[in-house]
């Protein structure tokens, strides 16, 4: 049975239509996260979820029980907020136990629940701590404990790691995701970082303009994105443009023909995504047989320690290429003239 | 050897940096110095008036409170007693201390009830909204309060629009001037936005996401206010109560336009004592006794707000 279940759920705010007509149906047990840019409806979803909002329209089932019109206190899910929301005037045992306390659990049940979560997210001996006293990185350890002490059968994350420097965000990544294994809860997981939803997730919803556009695993969404938007979302991409000619070549906007298959019709307005890491620069002209080449010129170079990033400047655009930094790596100065060279199976086509 | 430039010798007592030179920790000590003489300076006046107008007559009406009325209704400064002190253990003005703190705090509970739920609407409006209707909580206050007074006596009184309702709705004739219902009502809409302003400073102040939070870990709509809008509004709680109830226990205004002759407050009775019994021990220390209290109920009361935050 399906953890969370949307169907046809659409949300106005007014005239603003923040989420637009969605299915959506997010597995028991999954790691699922909801990625797109701020103002995309994301966090719209998850409100509604969670209870904080209402549908406008379409039903939304937990575990196969519609719930659309229930409270949140209602329903068998809880929140890490963006920023915690930690309630400032309770220490962390108090604000761990807040929640099975509203529930009505005898006191003595209560603490040793929340005492067990609280070594979970290994904050033993902090329990009198205020959060003002403490370190972002334990606020959100003591958000975690205080929504999963009440074992909601989802849990859902807002941006749970926005608010945290990079190093302790990347170890909070891991954490997580050993968590949720250990638990096999399901959890939904808003973020507008792609790197974050790659690392972490299961599956992938990556949303715009209140429209879901893509769902799928992160291979998926990174090898076959379902669109230009998704393409060049989801990491880094070049976009070439161009027109169908048959299923297996696009012809680009400077008349060059590549080799690309697609589903589309002939003459529709396409765009070959090409990865940075996919292409490489070799000298004009010796691209190897098979391999598709656009030629151009080295406009700069940015030095990443483990990568180059060339710049090529084309005729009609301009090119990102990304050289791993091996040994034997030639670095080929602004100015050079080179092609950059690709497998015709590196690239994806994608319309709008 | 490369020449250094020597910095300019600094003049002694010149910390005004003026001049630039090389930091010394002699002219970091002056610097801060002058601060904090500059911070007295600028506080002096308002330190002065204090002194002057009320550290100095409070002291004189302590040392009247243990002096002794004469014949003539004036003081004798001389004997100090505690007369004044043992009088207000007597049945009549003890009834009329207990009715004050007795009305003043049915003021205060009222206006608490009335207040608080307008200010967590307030708080929550758009911002257009929140001006607008400040503007109507300080409206009143554009009108003397003495005139805002009187208007009540005309509205409750004889043949007023409020007996004139009561008896048009089949009520029977209900005047309820002079009475201490009357007296409460004056208080209360006086004291309203005292209370209203600090506890919607207060709850606008709040993260309104904590109680989304409360409301997704099962708390219900009340548990959410109990549980976490209170202890987080608490604050202005406080501060609101004492706004209330202070004015409340002294007032005099009201009392004495609504409140007749049969509801004698503090506030009355203190007058009476220094201008028409001319016993000015008893009034001073009366005076004393009331400031007593405010004084013990305030802290008190933040003695226990500081416990909830």
């Amino acid at each position: 049975m399906n953890a969370v279940e949307l169907l046809g759920i659409t949300k106005r705010f007014g005239d603003v239509v923040a989420v637009d007509n969605i299915d959506l149906a997010i597995a028991d047990g999954e790691f699922f996260a909801m990625l797109g840019p701020s103002g995309c409806g994301k966090t719209t979803t998850l409100r509604m979820i969670a209870g904080l909002e209402f549908p406008t329209v379409g039903s939304l089932k937990i575990f196969g029980d519609e719930v659309g019109t229930l409270p949140p206190n209602k329903r068998p899910v809880n929140t890490v907020f963006q920023n915690y929301a930690l309630f400032p005037h309770l220490n962390v045992i108090d604000n761990v136990v807040f929640g099975l306390k509203m529930q009505g659990v005898d006191k003595a049940t209560a603490r040793s629940r929340a005492a067990k979560l609280i070594e979970l997210v290994q904050l033993s001996g902090l329990e009198s701590r205020r959060p003002s006293q403490m370190s972002g990185g334990q606020q959100q350890r003591v958000a975690l404990a205080r929504a999963l002490v009440n074992e909601p059968k989802v849990l859902l994350l807002d941006e749970p790691l926005g608010a945290l420097d990079l190093k302790l965000r990347q170890e909070m990544q891991g954490e997580l995701k050993t968590l949720q294994r250990e638990l096999g809860v399901s959890f939904v997981f808003v973020t507008h970082d792609q790197e974050e939803a790659l690392t972490m997730s299961d599956r992938i919803a990556v949303m715009h303009d209140g429209a879901l556009l893509q769902v799928g695993s992160p291979e998926e969404i990174y090898e076959r994105p379902a669109n230009r938007f998704v393409a060049d979302f989801i990491g880094q991409t070049n976009l070439l443009e161009g027109t169908v000619e048959n299923q297996d070549t696009v012809c680009l906007t400077n008349g060059a023909r590549v080799a690309a298959s697609s589903a589309f019709g002939a003459g529709t307005p396409v765009a070959v995504s090409l990865r940075p890491e996919r292409a490489h620069l070799v000298d004009q002209g010796a691209a190897a047989p098979g391999q598709s080449f656009v030629d151009g010129i080295v406009e700069s170079v940015t030095y990443l320690g483990n990568a180059r990033v060339y710049d090529v400047r084309l005729d009609w655009m301009k090119l990102e290429v990304r050289e791993e930094n091996r040994p034997g790596a030639m670095l080929r100065e602004p100015g050079t003239a080179v092609s950059v060279a690709w497998e015709p199976s590196a690239v994806s086509v994608v319309g709008d | 050897m490369t020449a250094v430039e020597q910095p300019p010798a600094s003049p002694p007592g010149a910390a005004d940096g003026s001049e630039p030179r090389v930091a010394t920790p002699e002219f970091e000590a002056a610097a801060v110095r002058q601060e904090s003489r500059r911070g007295f300076l600028l506080a002096l006046p308002a330190y002065a008036y204090l002194v002057l107008f009320f550290a100095v007559p409070l002291l004189i009406v302590i040392e009247y409170s243990f002096a002794t009325r004469n014949r003539f209704g004036g003081t004798d400064l001389s004997g100090w007693n505690l007369d004044s002190y043992a009088k207000l253990a007597e049945p009549i003005v003890r009834d009329i201390l207990f009715r004050s703190i007795w009305l003043a705090v049915l003021t205060t509970a009222i206006c608490l009830l009335i207040g608080y739920p307008f200010a967590y609407y307030l708080a929550t409006r758009s911002p257009v909204v929140r001006n607008v209707m400040l503007v109507f909580v300080m409206i009143p206050f554009w009108t003397n309060f003495l005139v805002r007074n009187y208007a009540w006596r005309v509205i409750l009184g004889h043949d007023g629009p409020f007996t004139q309702t009561t008896e048009f709705l089949g009520l029977g004739e209900h005047e309820f001037l002079f009475t201490p219902t009357a007296v409460v009502l004056g208080l209360v809409y006086g004291f309203l936005p005292f209370m209203i302003l600090p506890l919607y400073a207060s709850i606008e102040r709040i993260d309104a996401r904590l109680l989304e939070a409360s409301r997704d870990l099962y708390a219900s709509g009340w548990q959410s206010f109990r549980h976490v809008l209170l202890p987080l509004s608490m604050p202005g709680v406080i501060a609101g109560s004492i706004l209330c109830f202070v004015p409340s226990l002294g007032a005099y205004v009201t009392p004495e336009i609504l409140g007749g002759a049969k509801t004698t407050l503090l506030g009355s009775y203190i007058v009476i004592q220094f201008l028409e019994a001319r016993n000015w021990p008893v009034g001073a220390a009366l005076s004393f006794v009331l400031m007593a209290i405010m004084l013990a109920a305030t802290i008190v009361y933040f003695r226990k707000g500081g416990r909830t935050l």
